[in-house]
C-alpha cells in the first residue's frame, strides 16, 4: 500500500531528526549560551573590574600602536594581523595573526595601558562556547562542515515536521500528560517546536547562510573563476585585496590612520586589519561596528600601508542581494538586540534546545519494547546517547564554569585545563548510562548537572568575593541563571525517578514507531 | 496509517534497506548537486551585477537543496525519485554548459 506524502515526511522527520539530534542539541545549547558570550567572558574574568574605556580617536590610535608594536615582535612575517580595539565593556586589545593559510591563528590579549598581558586569569571565556557552537571543538574546517551538514539535515527535519503536522494550530493547545508517556513527549515536542517555529526556521537557515560560501562556493567558481576576494571587493564588503610584491616594506604609523578613519564614520571603530604587514604592498583596513540595525555590514576604510593614505572608503549600504545576506547573518548573531530582545532570543533558543531534546526522548519512548522483551541494540544506543548528550552537556558547561573559579589563577595553561574539565565531565557523564539502568542514568546525570550548577554560585562567592548580591548586576543575573538551571535539572532528575514506568506499562500500546517508506 | 505496528527488524528485507539507502544517497548527493548546479548557473545568468548574482544564487541554493531532499523521500518509489532529481539536474547541467560556452567563466579582471 502506498504511503502518502504526510507519512513519508513523518518517516523523514523522525530519522533525520534522530541522526543529527545529538550534534544539534549541542549546537543549539552552545548557540543559546552565545547570546551572552561577552557577559560569560566577563564573568569568567572577575578581576577585570569595569573601567572607563577611552574610545576617543587618540586613545584608539595609541592602543593600535601598542598592538602593532607587539605584533611586529611576535609575528613580523604574518600574512595578516587582526587587531580588535578596546570597546566599552571590553577594555583589552585582542590580537590575532595568520602565519599561513593552514596553520591555526596566533592569539594574544594585551592591556593597552601597559602593552603586556592583562592581570586577569587566563581563560577562553564565552569564546569557547561560541566556537564550540559552530566547530564542536574540532579543527575548524572539519567542525564547520559537520555542523553545516547537520544544519541542512535539521532544516529538512523542520520542513518535513511542518508538512506532517496536520493539526498544527489545534495541537498547539494540546498537552496530554495523563495519557501515555509517548503522547506527553509528543505534545511537549510539538509545543516547543511550534511555539518558536519562526525562530527555529530563521536561526537554522541563517546559520547555514552565515557560512554560505564555504558550503556552496560554486557561484564563485563559475562567475569569478574562484577568486573569492574579488567577490568581496566587488560586493563592497572589503577593500580590494593587494597581493604582496615580495619586497620588504615598513608600515606607516597606524595612529594617524586610526584617527583619520574615526573621523570618516559615526560608528565605533572596532578592528584594524593589516594585510601582508612586512611587505611593501601592505594595506590596512579600519573596520567599524555595524550601524544600528539588522544587517551585519561593517563600514570600512582602506589605507595604503606604507604611506597611510586612504585608498578606499566603504561606507555605503551594500546592494540588495549582498544586503540580504548580511541581514541574514545579522539576524543569526543578533548583535542588534537590546537587553529585552536578547532575553527573548535566549528563551527561543531554550525552546529550540527543548524541541531537540524532547524529540530525542520521544524517539526512544515510542520504540520501547513490550514489557518483558529485551531492548534492541539500536534503542539502547539511542538511549545511552540521549542521556550523555541531553544531561551530559549541561553538566559539562557547569563544570567549565566551576573550573574557572576553582583552578588556581596562576596555573600554567589554565585555559586549556578549563576546557579539559568541560570534556572530562562530559565523557564521564556519557559513560554513566553504561553502568546504570536507563532510569537511574537519567537521574544520576541530571542530578550531577544540577549539583554542579548549584556549586557555581557557591564557588564564585567563596573564591572571588564578587557574589550575586554584591551590587553588580552581571553577577546577580549569572547566579540567578545558575540557580534556575540547577532547579530545572534537579526537577528533571526527580521526575525521572518517579514510578512513571508503572503508568507506562498500564497505558502502553505496542510501539507504533513511524510508518515505513514506500518500497521501490 | 495503514502500517500500524512497527515491523520487527528481522521482517524488513534487504530490498527495503537498499531502497532507503538509495534514497539517502540520492538525496544527499543529488540534492547537493542540484543546489550546486543552480548556484553556478544562476550566478552566471541572473541579470544582476556579478557579486549580486552570486549572493542571490547562493542564498537560494540551500532552500533548493532542502526541497530536493524532501522530494526524494516523498516520491512514490526510488526510480521516480531519480527522475524527480535527474531531470532538473540534467536541465541545469545543460544550461550551465551552455552558459559557460556563451559567457565563459567570469574574468577576474
Amino acid at each position: 500500500m502506498r504511503t502518502g506524502v504526510r507519512q513519508s515526511m513523518a518517516w523523514l522527520h523522525g530519522w533525520s531528526g534522530l541522526v543529527v539530534g545529538w550534534v544539534f542539541f549541542c549546537v543549539f545549547v552552545t548557540g543559546t549560551a552565545s547570546y551572552y558570550r561577552a557577559d560569560i567572558s566577563h564573568w569568567m574574568r572577575p578581576e577585570q573590574r569595569e573601567r572607563v574605556v577611552a574610545t576617543t580617536p587618540e586613545a584608539l590610535g595609541q592602543a593600535a600602536e601598542v598592538a602593532v608594536a607587539h605584533l611586529k615582535a611576535a609575528a613580523p612575517t604574518a600574512i595578516g594581523w587582526y587587531i580588535t580595539l578596546p570597546r566599552p565593556g571590553q577594555p583589552m586589545l585582542d590580537l590575532a595573526w595568520m602565519t599561513s593559510l593552514d596553520a591555526p591563528f596566533g592569539h594574544a590579549t594585551l592591556d593597552p595601558a601597559t602593552g603586556t598581558e592583562p592581570a586577569t586569569r587566563a581563560t577562553r571565556g564565552g569564546d569557547f562556547l561560541y566556537a564550540f557552537h559552530f566547530e564542536l571543538g574540532l579543527p575548524p574546517l572539519i567542525g564547520r562542515w559537520i555542523v553545516g551538514a547537520c544544519a541542512m539535515i535539521v532544516l529538512v527535519a523542520m520542513l518535513s515536521g511542518i508538512v506532517t503536522h496536520r493539526r498544527i494550530v489545534s495541537d498547539f493547545f494540546t498537552f496530554r500528560r495523563d495519557r501515555s508517556a509517548q503522547r506527553g513527549w509528543l505534545d511537549a515536542h510539538n509545543m516547543t517546536g511550534v511555539l518558536a517555529l519562526p525562530f527555529h526556521l530563521m536561526i537554522v537557515y541563517t546559520g547555514v547562510v552565515t557560512m554560505a560560501l564555504m558550503y556552496m562556493p560554486w557561484g564563485v567558481s563559475s562567475a569569478y573563476r574562484g577568486d573569492e576576494l574579488r567577490l568581496y571587493a566587488e560586493a563592497r564588503q572589503m577593500p580590494a585585496y593587494r597581493m604582496p610584491v615580495g619586497r620588504p616594506g615598513t608600515l606607516a604609523p597606524v595612529a594617524p590612520m586610526v584617527e583619520k578613519a574615526a573621523g570618516l564614520s559615526p560608528e565605533a571603530l572596532e578592528m584594524l586589519i593589516v594585510n601582508n604587514p612586512g611587505d611593501a604592498a601592505a594595506t590596512v583596513s579600519a573596520v567599524f561596528e555595524e550601524p544600528h540595525g539588522l544587517s551585519h555590514v561593517h563600514p570600512q576604510v582602506g589605507f595604503d600601508g606604507a604611506t597611510g593614505a586612504v585608498t578606499d572608503t566603504l561606507l555605503d549600504s551594500p546592494k540588495p542581494a549582498t544586503l540580504t545576506h548580511a541581514a541574514m547573518m545579522g539576524l543569526h548573531m543578533a548583535h542588534f538586540a537590546g537587553p529585552a530582545l536578547r532575553v527573548l532570543f535566549f528563551l527561543c533558543g531554550v525552546l529550540g534546545s527543548a524541541t531537540v531534546a524532547t524529540g530525542l526522548v520521544l524517539w526512544s519512548v515510542a520504540r520501547l519494547p513490550r514489557t518483558g522483551e529485551a531492548r534492541p541494540f539500536g534503542l539502547r544506543l539511542v538511549q545511552t546517547l540521549n542521556v550523555g548528550t541531553v544531561a551530559g552537556l549541561p553538566a559539562a558547561i557547569a563544570a567549565y564554569f566551576l573550573a574557572n573559579r576553582l583552578l588556581p589563577v596562576d596555573l600554567a595553561a589554565r585555559a586549556e585545563w578549563e576546557v579539559g574539565a568541560f570534556f572530562a565531565v562530559w565523557l564521564m557523564a556519557a559513560l554513566v548510562p553504561l553502568a546504570l539502568s536507563h532510569r537511574q542514568a537519567w537521574q544520576a546525570v541530571l542530578g550531577v548537572a544540577a549539583a554542579l550548577f548549584l556549586a557555581v554560585p557557591m564557588a564564585n562567592a567563596l573564591t572571588t568575593g564578587r557574589h550575586g548580591l554584591g551590587g553588580d548586576p552581571l553577577f546577580f543575573w549569572f547566579d540567578a541563571a545558575m540557580l534556575a538551571l540547577a532547579a530545572l535539572l534537579g526537577l528533571g532528575a526527580a521526575k525521572a525517578g518517579r514510578a512513571v514506568a508503572a503508568r507506562e506499562r498500564r497505558a502502553h500500546r505496542p510501539a507504533r514507531g513511524t510508518p515505513a517508506l514506500n518500497r521501490a | 496509517m495503514a502500517e500500524g505496528s512497527m515491523a520487527r527488524n528481522r521482517d524488513i528485507g534487504w530490498g527495503y534497506r537498499g531502497m532507503v539507502a538509495g534514497r539517502v544517497l540520492l538525496a544527499a548527493f543529488g540534492g547537493y548537486a542540484l543546489a550546486a548546479l543552480s548556484t553556478a548557473l544562476f550566478s552566471l545568468i541572473l541579470p544582476l551585477e556579478r557579486s549580486e548574482a552570486v549572493a542571490a544564487a547562493t542564498l537560494a541554493s540551500f532552500a533548493i537543496m532542502a526541497f530536493a531532499v524532501m522530494a526524494v523521500f516523498a516520491a512514490r518509489s526510488l526510480p521516480v525519485a531519480l527522475l524527480w532529481l535527474g531531470l532538473p539536474i540534467a536541465a541545469l547541467g545543460g544550461g550551465l554548459w551552455l552558459a559557460l560556452a556563451v559567457f565563459g567563466m567570469g574574468q577576474p579582471a
